[in-house]
């Protein structure tokens, strides 16, 4: 589903953040990718959201080569894929049901459909009873779970997230972390950066992680190189 | 508005294919959603809004008003140029049968309505009677006037070209002396009512510019207010014309409130005005009077307006709105 070959990503002459990177993931693998603070996990995210370009090498994702993709056909790669942020990135100025609507929207769904699929999302992270609140009104956990929806509910094929327990404690993180397992187990291709070592470690799944922008582990697929 | 085909053709890799009947209409739905929450965004800022609206509505009223103006001023040199009548004086030589001879030959020629000889003799008494000189005339040995001929251009010629064709024919005639025609003041007028013209077309032009560039700046403002959402919408695959439209939108109604504000300000200041120009037109014994915009002319300046408005959103939009990346949304 994710591919990447050779990838490196260099901003200017001294500072290259990732160095010939590969490795590839199925669909309904869940991964980690982990590694320094700076060793490059939010640029590699950045190449399959296509906010950034490789220097070199080539991004794959379903099948699609996003080195040479046009700018404007960008949004329509994004549809395929789920992000969840540390910070949410939720708008404050409506509710939780018009947040998670708002993929849907983009991509032109009718509204009586946006309704059921905003639900069956919400119910999802079990947050069905609040689609009519303000996130500011939610817990931490709960936003981010009203993120997760977002990132969810026009069901696309690849779902990434950067740090998404961050600001959570440990059970909540658990929570979460369920959620996305359940996720791949219906063929949803997930990738999880993360440094919360003692999480990744207990849920035992692939692990990829960066050095310097160097990949030092978990370049083949599940249980070649575990970490 | 921001018509962009390629908003059919979504591609939900997993999404059952809609007809593109209901997408259409979904279609359309948001156009409507997203055009009556832009208005109810003015709505709740009405200070702001009316401010720019007042910028716009001044920026418009003045050449339009100028433009009206000048049509009132063309109307009257118009209703002056049919009664342009043309006066030959003859030569002190010629006599009163060259004169009725002259006469003939001056009404045979197509461009002339009629003619009209005023003999030398008649002239005298008319000037003796009108002028109150009548002692000082009586001082002359002789009649000093000469023949006139008062020449009544025909319909098609009473235009400023057709009369000044008409002089020149009059004035190679033998025995004109001279050809006078009051079309002077008439022509000065007309000069001064083009240059007036292009003078209306700079400011317009000028304040069009400016009314792109107030509401370029209204609307950077509100995208910057709604930066935010702008990242999640291009975050979750928002075209660009998802991203814009909003904002074509603001700039439509603040167009529309614009044109709106123009047209009231031009039907207060000719109500104003009316009274004091008729009275003036009045004692001019002039049919001049001041026109005002009429319904459709309202109409056009109000769709002007809110293309103006749509126009400088999307001049804003173009520079601010793509340099809106969600690059530096993700974290370390």
């Amino acid at each position: 589903m994710i591919e990447f070959r050779q990838v490196t990503k260099r901003y200017d002459s001294d500072h290259t953040a990732l160095r010939q990177v590969n490795f590839g993931l199925e669909r309904g693998e869940l991964a980690f990718l982990t590694g320094h603070s700076g060793a490059g996990k939010s640029t590699l995210l950045k190449l399959i959201m296509v906010m950034e370009r490789p220097s070199a090498g080539e991004v794959i994702v379903g099948g699609q080569v996003l080195n040479t993709l046009p700018r404007r056909q960008v949004p329509y790669i994004r549809r395929h894929i789920g992000v969840v942020f540390q910070n949410h990135k939720l708008l404050f100025d409506r509710t939780v049901f018009d947040n998670v609507a708002m993929p849907l929207e983009v991509m032109g769904t009718p509204a009586r459909d946006i309704g059921r699929r905003v639900r069956a999302a919400l119910d999802k992270v079990g947050l069905l009873s609040k689609e009519k609140m303000n996130p500011l009104q939610l817990s931490g956990g709960e936003q981010q779970r009203v993120g997760i929806a977002r990132a969810v509910v026009n069901k696309p094929p690849v779902l990434l997230a950067d740090e998404p327990t961050g600001n959570l404690d440990p059970e909540l993180s658990a929570d979460i972390m369920r959620l996305f397992a359940e996720f791949s187990q219906v063929g949803v291709t997930v990738l999880i950066a993360s440094h919360d070592i003692a999480l990744i470690n207990d849920l035992g799944r692939r692990k990829l992680t960066l050095d310097h922008g160097r990949l030092v582990s978990g370049v083949g697929p599940a249980g070649g190189l575990h970490g | 508005m921001a018509n962009d085909p390629r908003r059919q053709q979504t591609r939900g890799a997993k999404s059952a294919p809609s007809p593109w009947r209901e997408q259409a209409e979904s279609y359309l739905s948001h156009h409507r959603r997203v055009a009556r929450d832009s208005a109810q965004r003015l709505w709740q800022s009405p200070i702001a809004s009316m401010m720019t609206w007042t910028v716009m509505g001044v920026a418009l009223a003045l050449p339009v008003a100028l433009m009206l103006l000048l049509a009132s001023l063309e109307g009257v040199s118009a209703g002056w140029e049919s009664s342009a009548r043309v006066t030959a004086y003859l030569n002190d030589s010629v006599s009163i049968e060259e004169a009725r001879a002259i006469k003939a030959k001056v009404s045979d020629d197509s461009r002339v309505a009629g003619v009209e000889l005023i003999d030398r003799d008649t002239a005298l008494d008319e000037f003796r009677a009108s002028s109150g000189l009548e002692d000082a005339l009586d001082y002359l040995n002789e009649n000093p006037l000469p023949h006139t001929l008062l020449v009544t251009p025909s319909e098609s010629s009473r235009t400023a070209d057709g009369v000044e064709m008409l002089l020149t024919v009059i004035e190679g005639l033998d025995g004109v002396e001279r050809v006078q025609v009051d079309l002077g003041w008439l022509q000065r007028l007309n000069a001064m009512t083009d240059l007036l013209g292009r003078a209306v077309w700079v400011l317009a032009l000028l304040l069009a510019a400016a009314v792109v560039l107030v509401i370029g700046n209204t609307v950077r403002l509100a995208i910057e207010n709604r930066r935010d959402e702008i990242l999640v919408a291009k975050l979750v695959g928002g075209t660009d014309a998802f991203v814009r439209r909003p904002f074509l939108y603001t700039g439509a109604w603040f167009g529309l409130g614009g044109g709106i504000v123009a047209w009231l300000l031009l039907q207060i200041s000719l109500w104003w005005l009316s009274g004091p120009v008729e009275r003036l037109a009045g004692l001019y014994r002039s049919e001049f009077s001041l026109n005002g915009l009429t319904f459709d002319g309202g109409l056009a300046l109000i769709i002007a307006a809110m293309l103006l408005g749509w126009l400088g959103a999307w001049v804003a939009v173009k520079r601010h709105l793509d340099d809106i990346e969600p690059g530096e949304i993700a974290g370390g």
